[in-house]
């Protein structure tokens, strides 16, 4: 007993002090070649299809340069909650972030919580500035300051089931009238099927809303005045709650997108309105068992036309606080760089970059329709999804307010006018 | 000869100041510098550097509905949890007070869904008040109900997040009772039954009373623990829909975390402390009063 008791300390010890040799000598063999060895950055990202895309490539990356980057996922709020908070405590354990250009361009760069990434861009041509979208990077810039480099642009389309509407003998909807028309038609509450899916949940609908509110001929704001109890915008508040109300499923004020997209997914709905970056959630075949049958619109059309937002959605900066910047320049290098937006984008991600655009092979892979759709998007598209203020994340709750009374079946046009006057004064208050 | 002296005089100061030191540190900086957020403008969104506004933070605050909503719906949503709660607690541990086989497992049993995390929980009760495919309404269709629309209708939200916080909380009352049941003196019964008394007198006149002090220190642990609830409506509905299950755990979050008012969001966490202390201290009094009249 005892003797193989001491055997096995034997094995172990000669197995530990082994591996330490080898582990030593890969270290030493990588010191040489790359040169980010031994170092790790954080990274705070979004869960979102081009997040799992670049954790896929990661390892090459880790591979050529020896530097290792740890991803912290969180859902798109408490992400931009949670960097807030690190930015505010001046932590310097984040290196890398995700930025909403239309929500935080303003917010970090006033507050110079992100580097100004120029210095970086001027002295490296690989960073290769024009060519990205010009759109993108005017989101971006703050005061001559670049927050960022745009990632993923997003267009709201219609995604439809191409089964379920030729069954009825629908046609694919090009007006607000007709795609309310079909979802009545092929909305079946009691076996668990409905005729309309979209967000419901506040705060976060309002993105997804825009496209209706601005088909209408509605706008939030114009300047410093809230403009939501024109005509106009009335008639988009009460489209969008009633076509949720009356075609969608219920619980629809606790829909964001994840909950919309699985439930297209899942096949129990014929319709769906969100935007393109994130079809992949809705036909990929690990997440889709309808995958195949799913068709892609542009976003129908309402009295003032088709109005989709198409925005620079995200992009990736560097904190201030940040300790290891050539690091964590290196990696907005690689990660907004030619090669791996060609390959995400390919994956289905749509970047922002116009030569991955021009190749063709960038969207080989892509269901055709989705790409017609996109580029016809491109040029009805509004460039703003949310009220241009700067404490955008209490607009859109108070925004939100008509839509979940319509979502009750309650006065909306009552609560449009109690809305307009808070965010008329959330305006005033910000112009003090 | 006088160094030791010193130390045997003061021994008692000198072994308790790692532990004030650690109070001081951990419990009285985050107050008192909570304290003095709420006293300045300080708003990640306005790019002005912090100013001194004394009590700005507070009259806005209490010159906002919303803010009332708040605390009405804090104070509703804990009141009624354990109300419900130690009807539920001190019923079942009446029950369980006796002997019978599979006690101790039905005690554990009983017990995990206290020691499961609140996170957990929430996305669980979730799935389960899903209202299509959600077993709430799977079972209340079973039986002939009409299916509800749980936490997604500001009407039935406020009620449908207590029941998970009975369902969660009710074994602590079971608990503490069990154990309060356990000490008690066997003399009233032996009287009680010489003089005849019934079980339902046995139990209104003598268990419940002399039960009773116990139960309100439950009570009073529930009903703080209550009001700071956070995680279970966090993880549920965020405070949704719209602001229907807004508690002032939550709004202070917003405030602070969403809007970026860290002044206004540390005023509304004074307020919030101030509330649970009156409430407290309202339980506290209670309890007194319990004691004396049953001594």
């Amino acid at each position: 007993m005892r003797i193989a008791r001491m055997l096995l300390c034997a094995v172990v010890l000669s197995v530990l002090v082994a591996g330490s040799i080898v582990a030593g000598g890969q270290g030493e063999a990588a010191k040489s070649g790359k040169p980010f060895d031994g170092v790790s950055i954080r990274a705070v990202f979004p869960v979102h299809p081009w997040t799992d895309g670049v954790k896929k490539l990661l390892p090459e990356f880790a591979d050529s340069t020896g530097m290792k980057v740890l991803i912290d996922e969180y859902g798109t709020d408490q992400m931009s909650n949670k960097i807030a908070v690190e930015f505010a405590a001046k932590s310097s354990s984040m290196d890398v972030l995700y930025v909403r250009p239309l929500n935080e361009t303003k917010l970090f760069g006033k507050n110079n919580w992100t580097e100004d990434l120029s210095k970086y861009v001027k002295t490296d041509a690989a960073f290769d500035l024009p060519d990205f979208v010009d759109s993108t990077i005017q989101g971006l810039t703050y005061e001559g300051k670049l927050i960022g480099l745009p990632t993923t642009t997003e267009r709201q389309i219609l995604y439809y089931r191409k089964d379920v509407l030729a069954k009825a003998g629908v046609a694919v909807p090009k007006t607000l009238d007709e795609l309310r028309q079909v979802a009545a038609k092929v909305n079946d509450p009691a076996n668990g099927f409905y005729g309309m899916v979209s967000r419901g949940k506040k705060n976060i609908l309002i993105t997804q809303f825009s496209s209706y509110l601005h088909s209408f001929g509605g706008e939030f704001n114009e300047g410093d005045t809230a403009v939501l109890d024109t005509p106009e915008a009335i008639a988009a508040f009460k489209y969008y709650s009633d076509l949720l109300r009356n075609y969608g499923p219920p619980g629809i004020v606790n829909f964001s997108w994840p909950e919309a997209a699985a439930l297209m997914a899942q096949g129990k709905v014929a319709m769906f309105t969100d935007a393109d970056a994130i079809y992949l959630n809705v036909v990929a075949p690990d997440k889709s068992t309808v995958g195949d049958k799913i068709g892609f619109a542009v976003f129908p059309a309402g009295p003032a036309g088709s109005k989709p937002f198409n925005v620079c959605s995200g992009g990736v900066g560097m904190s201030s606080f940040s300790k290891q910047k050539d690091a964590a320049a290196a990696f907005l290098k690689w990660v907004a760089g030619k090669d791996v937006v060609m390959r995400l984008q390919v994956e289905g991600n749509s970047g922002a970059r116009k030569s991955v655009w021009a190749n063709p092979d960038s969207t080989k892979s892509w269901p055709a329709d989705l790409v017609a759709t996109i580029n016809q998007s491109n040029q009805l598209g509004v460039g703003w999804d949310r009220p241009r203020v700067i404490n955008v994340a209490e607009a859109r709750d108070i925004i939100s307010e008509p839509l979940l009374v319509g979502f009750e079946g309650g006065d909306v046009t009552a609560a449009v006018k109690a809305t307009q006057a808070k965010f008329q004064a959330l305006i005033d208050r910000e112009k003090k | 000869m006088t160094s030791k002296n010193w130390f045997e005089k003061n021994v008692q100061h000198v072994f308790t100041l790692p532990a004030v030191v650690f109070v001081l540190l951990m419990v009285i900086f985050p107050l008192g510098y909570t304290l003095v957020l709420s006293l300045r403008n300080w708003n990640l969104t306005i790019f002005a550097p912090p100013s001194w506004i004394w009590l700005q933070n507070y009259v806005q605050l209490l010159g906002d509905l919303r803010f009332w909503a708040a605390t009405l719906r804090t104070l509703a949503y804990s009141f009624s949890a354990v109300l419900f709660e130690v009807i539920l607690g001190v019923s079942v541990a009446l029950f369980l007070n006796r002997e019978f086989v599979g006690k101790n497992l039905t005690k554990t049993l009983f017990l995990l869904p206290m020691v499961a995390t609140p996170v957990a929980i929430g996305m669980v009760w979730l799935l389960m008040y899903e209202p299509s495919i959600g077993l709430a309404n799977h079972l209340l269709k079973s039986v002939g109900l009409p299916p509800q629309s749980w936490l997604t209708s500001r009407k039935s939200v406020l009620a449908s997040l207590v029941l998970i916080d009975v369902w969660q909380w009710t074994p602590i009352i079971i608990l503490i009772t069990l154990a309060g049941l356990a000490t008690l003196p066997t003399e009233p019964y032996d009287s009680a039954k010489i003089d005849g008394a019934n079980r339902f007198q046995i139990l209104t006149r003598i268990t419940l009373p002399l039960v009773l002090p116990t139960v309100t220190i439950g009570v009073l642990i529930r009903i703080i623990d209550a009001l700071k609830t956070y995680d279970i409506i966090y993880a549920t509905t965020q405070g949704g829909p719209g602001e229907a299950s807004e508690t002032l755990n939550i709004l202070g979050y917003v405030l602070g975390f969403s809007y970026f008012n860290l002044g206004k969001g540390s005023a509304l966490i004074v307020l919030f402390l101030a509330v649970v202390t009156v409430v407290s201290l309202g339980v506290l009094a209670l309890r007194n009063r319990i004691n004396s009249l049953v001594n």
